[in-house]
This record gives structure tokens, C-alpha cells and sequence, in this order.
């Protein structure tokens, strides 16, 4: 395990900017998420670690060591790919062994045997290790391309949504999976994904990027209650943060807010402004009600046995709210 | 599934269907049927009018295509009973066998060649369309209208350039020569063809040997290679079948040595009369390899190897 650092990368493909000087520090034994919409320059990155792409300038360094002129198979990263991610004319113990046999790692037979056993029982697939590539499931795919990557040691893991694919209660499974193999291996990550739930929960770090820029590095809470801008604000949180003219439910906001940032859990009812109830959504664990406010739509929680109704009339008021300014970024 | 379900047709469709494929099948056998037919026929037989569908099989066909025969005094052939049961069938025409007929060899130089310039085709066509398909090359679609052009014009419209050039270079009647030549005609067809199916053979895998440990041909080899290897057995076939039916090149190019079976088979016909059994005989057994070439590699044309591994 080793720490990752990039220093100014950039990677143009041709007129679009995938990723713009980029610097980030992944540091030895951490979960780094990489959080943002398609096209943010994401998978980009993973692939600019991996050596799959060349950077345009900038280095990247793993282990103090600067690796922009190895191969792939040089830099010593592993990676679980989004589709696509076994060889279909093996079967799942020659898939995993396949990094092992490589010429790169020459591993002995019987210790190939050992480690894939091994990886096969975190993952619960030992009993489908003589099956065909083919004849798995999605789900079992997925762990298995997921154990090809754990068979290995290698500086790094990088992960490009490898759970986006699967159904939800396997994606909670294999979450608290690979957070138990991140605490016991001690191992670096880097994961790129769009769900929130997957940064909240496993990350030490999150990055948030946003057309190729590092917009936002820090740890999921502070990301989470310490946005610098609204795009940061607005990849965090379900649902999302209510953004609003910042006189709308304060009197005095801060000169040169434009905007008021409201977490939903953060809006105080009984007192204040009034607001009409237009949809209420039982969740069970919680209520959503939709609220209009002189026009603007205002999302908050409330009770989970709630009586009110469509059309009724409540008060609001704002907790902590963050005002930012007319470029987005953040002020006080 | 139910019976009447929209997606499946009623068995009476199915009936017609396969009623229509059984007769298409029954039309287009025909004249292979008769060729076979015609190799177990005597000579008698075979011109008989109306034709004979039934008739006394013989092998005197087979015996005349793989021997030389010449025609000996009643004194000689008192004086040296038959040796064996060929012997015996052509003593019936005051014959004895005196060597073996040059058949063998030409179907030899027909398995050498064909093969030959099939593995070649294939060889240099996967390389070129793996390129192709994978790498950035500096005007890739003028290179491969190139390749594809010299396909537009029939073949033998070149000969008698190729015919002279060849014999300036010491290449006619050669092995090599004619290896060489269905090569260059086969291979725009090899590079097209296994283009596009490397083209469906996503990139990731590859993406995932280079990480896994393994250089760029390593990956081709371990990982890109058994997954064309649906494409490589359709594209082997039809570079095979071209190849091995030539025949206006091998009629120009080849004589003595590197004569193919398929201009040999006809001169069959002038020893000694219209022996049109020895020229059945001759092309059933020169569809023979093709047809087991197909055979072997059908495992490979009917299975899709990559189906179900690819989530959507």
C-alpha cells in the first residue's frame, strides 16, 4: 500500500477538457471517493492512475516514485472495471488467478491456490469457482471482478462504480464488505461513484469534481456540512439541499448572498414564514413534505406519523443555513 | 412457453418452414448426390440414358483416379493373375496397374496450399485488423478503403501481370508462389471480416490484462484472441473455400510441381475415354477437406463465447 500523489495532471481529449490541473493527495490506507456527475472527469482519473491513459502534463507519483512513463502493468494498481469485468472464456478460478500467473507477479501454483480460495470465501463464492465466467450472475460477476482486484497486493485499488450495476440489497452487502476489506487489509482506495450513500458511508476522504476540476477534498462530513460552493452543496444529501434567495426566510442575510443553502433537516417548524403543503411522501423511517413558499419549492422532514395533509398550512424557519454568493461560492 | 405466445409461430408456420428448408436443401444437394453417386457408378452406368439412380456400385472410379493403367496381351495376362481386388477390377478391361495416377500429389499441393495461404490470411489479418480496430493509425480509413480495393476488381483481370512477374521472380509452379497469391486476394477479406469482429470485443478486457500484470501482447494473445476465435473460424472458412477452389490461377501459374487438384481433376477425363466415375470420384473426394474443415470449426461458428459474460 502506498500513497498516491498528483500534481497538476491535465487530460484534454481534444477540445474537451476531461481533466484541468489537477492536484490531490491520496493518502497511505485511505478510502478516497471521488464524487460527480458523468463526465466530470472521474473515470479519467482512475485511468490516468492506472496508466490506460497519458497524462497531457502534470505528474503523478505512487510511493514517492513519479510512474507517467511505465505501463500499467508497471505501476502496480489494481483495478475493478464498471462493466465488462471478467474474461468470458475462463472460468472464475482462472479469472482470478489470472493477475497472479502474470509475468509481472509469477506467483507460485500453490499459493496461487491458497489466495484464491482465500479471496473466494470473503466473497462468498467458493462453491462457484470451476463455473464459467458466463454462467454467473450479475451480482456474482461483480464479486468475482471485485476478487481479482483483492487477490493481488498492489499499491493501489482503483474502483470505477463497480456496485452501480447491481440491485440494492447486494450493493449494501458488498458496501460494508468493502469497508471491512479497506479496515482489515489496510489497504488504499480510490472509488469513483455518483451515489452518495457509497461516499457517505465508506469514505475516509471524498473529492468532489466538477468538469475536470478538484472542486472540494475533505472528509464526508465536512464535505457534507461544509460546502465551499453550491454544486459541492448539491452533490451531497437526499434529498437534496433547498437552494433559495437568501431573503426568503431570513430577514438579514450576510452582504453579497444571493443564495441560502438549507439542508432538509435543517428547517425548524412552528415558527416563521408560512408554507403550504403540496405533496407529503411517507418513507416510513421518515415523511418528505414538499412546501411552496411564495413560489419557491422547499423540501423538509418531519414527524414519520405526521397528520398533516395536502393543503395544509405550516410555519418554517432556517437552522444553520449557508449563504453563498452570486458565483456560488461560499460566504460565512 | 405457452403455445400461443406472440413471439412463437404456430406449429403449422413451423411446418411450412420447415417444409421450405427440407425442399431448398433437397434442390442444392442434388448435384452433390449425383457427383458421389456418379463415383461408385461403372463407366457404362454413368452415360447410361435415362440416368440410373439405381445401379450395381463399384469402385472402379476410385481405382482409375489414383492409378495408371495399361492395356497388356491375353499371354501376359494369363502368365500374372491379379495381384489384389483393384488389380482384379481393371483386369476386366485386358488392364494391369503400373503406378500410381499424379492425383495424390496434386491433392497434397491443394491441402498445402489451401491451408497454407489460410493460416497465412489469418495470421496477417488478425494482426492487421487488431491494429486497426485498436490503435490510432495515421489515415486508417484511406489504408483500409486501400485494402478493400484491391478485392473491386476480379482477380485473373491481373494474371498477366502477375504471370510475368512471377516468372521474373522464379515464383511460378511454386508452393510459395501460390501461397503467397491467395494470401494477397484473401487478405483484405481476413482484415475486413475480423475487424469488425474485434471491433465488438470491448476494450476493457484488454484494459484489464495490461493492469492485471500483462504487456499489450500478452493481451491480445491471452485475451483478444479466444474471444475472436468465433470470427477467425467464419473468417478460416471463407479464406479456405476461396483458396481451395481457385481455379483460374492455378491453371496459369501452376504445371509440373505446385499443380492444385482443381485443374488436375478435369485432365482426368481424357485417359483413356470419358471416364466420368474416376471424375466423380475425384470431386467427392476434393470436397472432402472443406467439408470437414466446416465441420470442425462449426462448434466455433455457432457459439457465441462472449453471450451472457457482457452486463448492459
Amino acid at each position: 500500500m502506498a500513497e498516491v500523489v498528483l500534481n497538476g495532471v491535465s487530460k484534454a481529449f481534444g477540445a474537451t477538457k476531461a481533466v484541468v490541473d489537477m492536484d490531490l493527495t491520496i493518502p497511505d490506507g485511505a478510502f478516497v471517493v471521488l464524487l460527480g456527475p458523468t463526465g466530470a472527469g472521474k473515470t479519467t482519473t482512475l485511468r490516468l492512475i492506472a496508466g490506460l491513459e497519458k497524462s497531457d502534463s502534470g505528474t503523478i507519483s505512487i510511493a514517492g516514485d513519479a510512474v507517467d512513463t511505465l505501463t500499467p502493468a508497471q505501476r502496480d494498481v489494481a483495478m475493478v472495471f464498471q462493466q465488462y469485468s471478467l474474461y468470458p472464456h475462463m472460468t472464475v478460478r482462472e479469472n482470478l488467478a489470472f493477475p497472479l500467473r502474470s509475468p509481472y507477479l509469477k506467483t507460485p501454483e500453490d499459493e496461487i491456490a491458497r489466495k484464491v480460495l482465500n479471496v473466494a470465501e470473503v466473497l462468498h463464492i467458493p462453491h462457484k469457482l470451476d463455473n464459467k465466467a458466463t454462467e454467473l450472475s450479475g451480482g456474482e460477476m461483480q464479486r468475482v471482478s471485485i476478487g481479482r482486484a483483492l487477490v493481488r497486493d498492489p499499491a493501489i485499488y482503483l474502483m470505477d462504480e463497480p456496485l452501480s450495476s447491481l440491485d440494492a440489497k447486494l450493493r449494501a452487502d458488498l458496501r460494508v464488505e468493502l469497508k471491512r476489506i479497506h479496515a482489515e487489509l489496510a489497504a488504499t482506495l480510490l472509488y469513483v461513484t455518483h451515489d452518495q450513500i457509497e461516499a457517505m458511508t465508506m469514505a475516509t476522504h471524498v473529492g468532489v469534481l466538477d468538469e475536470g476540476n478538484l472542486v472540494q477534498f475533505g472528509t464526508p462530513r465536512d464535505i457534507y456540512e461544509n460546502p465551499l460552493t453550491t454544486y459541492v452543496a448539491a452533490r451531497l444529501g437526499q434529498p437534496r439541499i433547498n437552494l433559495l434567495p437568501a431573503d426568503l426566510l431570513e430577514s438579514a442575510p450576510p452582504p453579497g448572498a444571493l443564495t441560502m443553502g438549507l439542508r432538509p433537516e435543517n428547517i425548524r417548524h412552528g415558527a416563521g414564514r408560512e408554507a403550504n403543503v403540496v405533496r407529503v411522501e411517507h418513507l416510513g423511517d421518515q415523511t418528505r413534505l414538499h412546501l411552496k413558499v411564495a413560489d419557491h419549492d422547499v423540501i423538509t422532514l418531519t414527524d414519520p406519523h405526521t397528520d398533516l395533509s395536502v393543503g395544509a398550512t405550516i410555519q418554517i424557519a432556517p437552522l444553520n443555513p449557508l449563504f453563498f454568493d452570486a458565483q456560488g461560492a461560499r460566504i460565512g | 412457453m405457452s403455445s400461443h405466445s406472440i413471439t412463437e409461430s404456430s406449429s403449422r408456420a413451423k411446418w411450412i418452414a420447415g417444409s421450405l428448408v427440407i425442399l431448398y436443401a433437397l434442390i442444392t444437394m442434388l448435384p452433390l448426390v449425383w457427383i458421389v453417386m456418379t463415383g461408385f457408378k461403372s463407366p457404362a452406368d454413368a452415360i447410361s440414358y435415362p440416368p440410373k439412380v439405381v445401379y450395381e456400385p463399384t469402385l472402379e472410379g476410385y481405382v482409375n483416379l489414383f492409378t495408371t493403367r495399361t492395356r497388356q496381351t491375353e499371354d501376359y495376362l494369363l502368365a500374372n493373375p491379379p495381384e489384389n481386388w483393384a488389380d482384379e477390377i481393371v483386369r476386366q478391361y485386358d488392364m494391369v496397374i503400373v503406378g500410381p495416377s499424379k492425383f495424390g500429389e496434386r491433392f497434397m499441393n491443394s491441402v498445402i496450399i489451401g491451408f497454407g495461404s489460410t493460416f497465412l490470411s489469418i495470421f496477417l489479418g488478425t494482426l492487421a485488423a487488431y491494429a486497426f480496430s485498436r490503435f490510432r493509425i495515421p489515415f486508417a480509413d484511406d489504408l483500409l478503403f486501400f485494402i478493400l480495393s484491391t478485392r473491386m476488381m476480379p482477380p485473373i483481370a491481373v494474371a498477366i501481370p502477375i504471370f510475368l512477374m512471377y516468372r521474373s521472380l522464379g515464383l511460378s509452379d511454386t508452393h510459395l508462389g501460390m501461397i503467397l497469391l491467395y494470401t494477397a486476394v484473401n487478405i483484405s477479406l481476413a482484415v475486413w471480416l475480423l475487424k469488425g469482429f474485434i471491433d465488438e470485443i470491448p476494450r476493457e478486457y484488454e484494459e484489464a490484462a495490461l493492469i492485471d500484470g500483462y504487456t499489450r501482447f500478452q493481451a491480445f494473445y491471452k485475451v483478444v484472441l479466444p474471444q475472436a476465435a468465433t470470427g477467425i473460424a467464419s473468417t478460416a472458412i471463407f479464406c479456405l473455400i476461396f483458396a481451395w477452389n481457385e481455379y483460374a490461377f492455378a491453371v496459369l501459374l501452376t504445371s509440373a510441381t505446385a499443380q492444385t487438384a482443381p485443374p488436375f481433376i478435369p485432365t482426368i477425363i481424357g485417359v483413356g475415354g470419358l471416364d466420368w466415375p474416376a471424375v466423380a470420384a475425384g470431386a467427392t473426394i476434393f470436397l472432402l477437406p472443406v467439408m470437414i474443415f466446416t465441420i470442425v470449426l462449426r462448434k466455433h461458428l455457432l457459439r457465441g463465447i462472449t453471450f451472457g459474460a457482457v452486463r448492459k
